[in-house]
């Protein structure tokens, strides 16, 4: 009942326009991880790439099949936190919390697992329907790096695929377990963060005001505990701003049903 | 005013040094940046190279090589290890 | 109705919240993000294995391509060679496709006769429209598509960020962004997409000026503009073997003043209307990864085909046909083109043009791709010539219309450095939001351009004359 017109909110809010039939695919990560290459691979398409932290700066759109789903699978810019403090990371984390997509891919440098976990992590706060994609395989295999795929995955509870974009490897998995969480066929068990005790039992003193506000399905409250605990302004603003805009729509529904 | 004890400005730190970060002095934007590339107190940063004009420096953090100017690094303590 | 919670509710959590942050000091936050590291840090070190390899590509590369003596001269030298190798190489290329185009211009014509077509209607579409493609075409394509697979092969190695790491420092002096250097490289491609990619800038102040002043890296549209004058008038000067060397000399002789005058209008920006302090800046150089060659050179030159070939079809062709008519309709004994160069002669004059070259610009700034065609159009339809198709006639055309060397430097020079086009005023307007940001994008190089002309043409009618 939250979200009551999807689509319209899409359009209005990220410049989406989607079919009936088309579900939403984010595709997140760190700067320069090889996210428009993947997306140039699955959809076809010929979103500009390069070996430079910041070439995607905008959302780019394109839709791709598998099996019987239609994906829209939209490139966001690059960011190294969702803790988001400059524009185009404010792009890619509001399209994660308030677009609220099908699925949202995250792809990570195996080259550098640490840094991008961080991402990862903070993502899988936000929701549960993720996938994960370690990219650059061939470049850690040439750095002499080894990822053990099966411990990650059962650490970090979400599909985890391994892929070289540029070569096209690991694309079918990552097709297969994107439609998986999209259809809801695969047991989602993100893992959380573990924070240090301060933080915990902060969390624990706001969480009582902020079940209030019913934001449940909408957001993580335990997230927006941590979100006002950060003091990070800019979100608050926009949380207040889509809650009222949501809020409107289902308003403006209830208004046409009653029509 | 936090005084970190017997640390140095990341920005005296010579090339090929190894140190561990002990406290962040900067604030507003350019803190957030720093901290969501993971450089915070714990954390080991490798000076590895200077521009050709002597600034900004290049630095190893968390596998990844990071530049920074002069006036930055300078707002970034640490102790050598 | 669903309702969230009044807003007083939401006020008070907020308050809450900052109860609690300021009770712990406020260094909740930093625990916050330090938390999320160490889970992320336990998390790699339990997956990773990092086994011993050698050689360090990226190190050993970097120790000379950022290194303090060869860090310049490198750069230099690899900018200069790409524009030594995109102007040998599109020479023979662009001799052909305007042999090949202006032969079918005769097979146009000829079908008009045939089918009895009206003088002006063969006028409009075939030496207005179709001509105005031709010329575009044969003269942007072939440089543009040997330039950019070079470009992008250089920027899919990983590249462009050691130039912003080499010329930091001088964006630091001038109080601007290191990342600046970034979105000159995205210029050169289309200035438009270069005023985009100033998104990476943090800082509001510093990303106004790499807005401001990212027209003066040449696009797609002015750079083989520069190299076509620059091929007419630099080849003359040395024997037959070093052409090229000098005309690419010339061209790297072109970008560095732009660059100079990149860092100068930073300098003054800093210090007169958008005053203020450096920001910070945090630059990731990430590994050189090796392109894949073949499949980088193919798709970029796809890529360009495409995007000159729609420039020339979408702006260039209307364009043409517009000319051929202004310079077609007469009044008393001049035509409408003739007019208005008339009318512009005198400043145009001052500052080393002529009101024809003027007119070519002004009517240019929907796009700069058209502006060579509406100049050898408004020429000919003055009637000094008819026939020609390559760059020898070319040569003569201008020749003929009393251009000298420093017709030629005046006009690079403007060329390089005058207003930016409509698609990129639109895209600064979209980007700042702000139509006075937007108009100073319009004044600042317009007032360089005229001044630096000016001065280029006293000194030298002072001189030499
Ligand atoms: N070797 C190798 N290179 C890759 C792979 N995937 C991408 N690349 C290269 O990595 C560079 C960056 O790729 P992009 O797709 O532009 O990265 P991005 O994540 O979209 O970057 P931003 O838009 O800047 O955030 C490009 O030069 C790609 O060719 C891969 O699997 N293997
Ligand atoms: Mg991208």
């Amino acid at each position: 009942m939250q979200i009551l017109n999807h689509s319209q909110m899409l359009q209005e809010y990220f410049g989406i326009v989607k079919k009936p039939d088309q579900l939403i695919i984010a595709l997140a990560g760190n700067l320069n991880v090889g996210k428009s290459t993947l997306f140039n691979s699955l959809t076809g398409l010929r979103q500009h790439t390069g070996n430079w932290p910041g070439k995607t700066v905008d959302n780019a759109q394109g839709s791709f099949s598998y099996r019987d789903k239609n994906f829209l699978m939209i490139d966001l810019p690059g960011t190294y936190s969702i803790l988001a403090h400059t524009a185009e990371e404010e792009v890619a984390r509001d399209f994660i919390c308030f677009g609220h997509p099908d699925v949202t891919v995250i792809v990570l440098d195996a080259t550098s697992l640490e840094r991008n976990l961080n991402l990862a992590l903070q993502v899988m706060e936000i929701t549960s329907r993720l996938v994960i994609c370690v990219n650059l395989i061939d470049e850690a295999k040439k750095k002499k790096i080894s990822i053990d795929f099966i411990t990650l995955e059962k650490e970090l509870g979400v599909p985890v695929v391994a892929t070289a974009a540029r070569q096209g490897i690991g694309l079918n998995s990552l097709k297969e377990s994107i439609y998986q969480v999209a259809i809801g066929s695969r047991e989602l068990n993100p893992t959380q963060i573990k924070y240090s005790m301060e933080v915990e039992n902060a969390v624990l003193k706001l969480l009582p005001q902020i079940e209030k506000f019913r934001f449940d399905k909408l957001f993580n409250p335990r997230w927006v505990a941590l979100r006002l605990l950060d003091g990070d302004e800019k979100f608050i603003r926009n949380i207040t701003l889509h809650l009222n805009s949501q809020s409107r729509w289902a308003v403006t529904r209830e208004a046409e049903i009653a029509l | 005013m936090i005084t970190y004890d017997k640390s140095i400005p990341l920005s005296q730190i010579a090339v090929g040094c190894t140190c561990r970060i002990v406290g962040l002095e900067l604030d507003g934007i350019l803190r957030r940046r720093i901290q969501d590339l993971g450089i915070i107190p714990g954390t080991a940063v490798e000076c590895i190279r200077r521009g050709p004009s002597g600034d900004p420096t290049a630095y190893t953090i968390r596998g990844t090589t990071v530049a920074l100017r002069k006036e930055d690094a300078s707002l970034i303590h640490v102790h050598l290890i | 109705m669903i309702t969230y919670g009044s807003k007083k509710q939401l006020e008070e959590l907020k308050k809450e919240a900052e109860k609690i942050r300021l009770s712990k000091g406020n260094i909740i936050g930093d625990t916050i993000v330090s938390d999320i590291f160490n889970n992320a840090e336990k998390l790699a070190h339990k997956v990773v294995r990092q086994g011993s390899y050698s050689v360090n590509w990226t190190t050993k590369t970097d120790n000379i391509l950022t290194s303090k003596i060869l860090g310049y001269p490198i750069m230099l030298l690899l900018l200069s060679t790409v524009f030594w190798i995109t102007i040998t190489g599109a020479n023979m290329p662009s001799e052909i496709i305007a042999t090949v185009l202006f032969g079918f211009q005769d097979v146009l014509t000829r079908w008009f006769i045939m089918i009895d077509a009206p003088n002006w209607l063969h006028g409009v579409l075939v030496l207005g429209l179709y001509r105005a493609l031709a010329w575009v075409v044969s003269v942007m394509l072939p440089p543009m598509a040997i330039f950019f697979p070079l470009f992008t092969l250089l920027e899919d190695l990983g590249y462009l960020p050691r130039v912003a790491f080499n010329l930091d420092h001088l964006f630091r002096k001038a109080n601007a962004c290191g990342k600046q250097s970034l979105t000159m490289c995205m210029g050169f491609g289309c200035n438009a997409a270069g005023v985009v990619s100033c998104r990476i800038i943090d800082s509001p102040r510093e990303k106004l000026i790499a807005i401001l002043t990212n027209n003066f890296v040449p696009c797609n549209g002015r750079f083989p503009t520069l190299i076509a004058i620059g091929t007419i008038f630099g080849a003359g000067a040395v024997s037959q073997g070093y052409q090229s060397l000098a005309i690419a000399g010339i061209i790297t002789i072109l970008i560095l003043l732009g660059v100079g005058t990149t860092f100068l209008v930073s300098w003054v920006l800093s210090r007169t209307i958008l005053r203020g302090e450096t920001s910070s800046m945090v630059l990731e150089l990430p590994p050189y990864r090796r392109p894949k060659i073949g499949s980088v050179i193919y798709r970029s030159i796809i890529d360009r085909t495409i995007f000159v070939l729609r420039r020339a079809i979408l702006v260039a062709a209307p364009a043409g046909a517009i000319t051929w008519m202004l310079g077609n309709i007469f009044i008393v004994d001049l035509s409408l083109i003739g007019h208005v160069a008339h009318f512009l002669h005198p400043i145009a004059h001052s500052i080393g043009l002529d009101g024809f070259i003027l007119m070519a610009f002004i009517l240019g700034l929907p796009a700069n791709e058209i502006i060579l065609p509406i100049l050898i159009m408004s020429y000919i339809s003055s009637g000094h010539m008819l026939e020609f198709d390559n760059l020898v006639d070319l040569r003569n055309l201008l020749v003929d219309n009393g251009w000298t060397w420093l017709t030629a430097v005046n006009t690079m020079l403007f060329s390089l450095l005058h207003w930016p086009c409509a698609t990129s005023l639109l895209t600064i307007l979209k980007e700042t939001g702000s139509k006075k940001w937007t108009i100073m994008a319009f004044i600042i190089p317009t007032t360089i351009a005229f001044t630096l002309c000016f001065i280029v043409t006293q000194i030298a009618h002072f001189l030499f004359i």
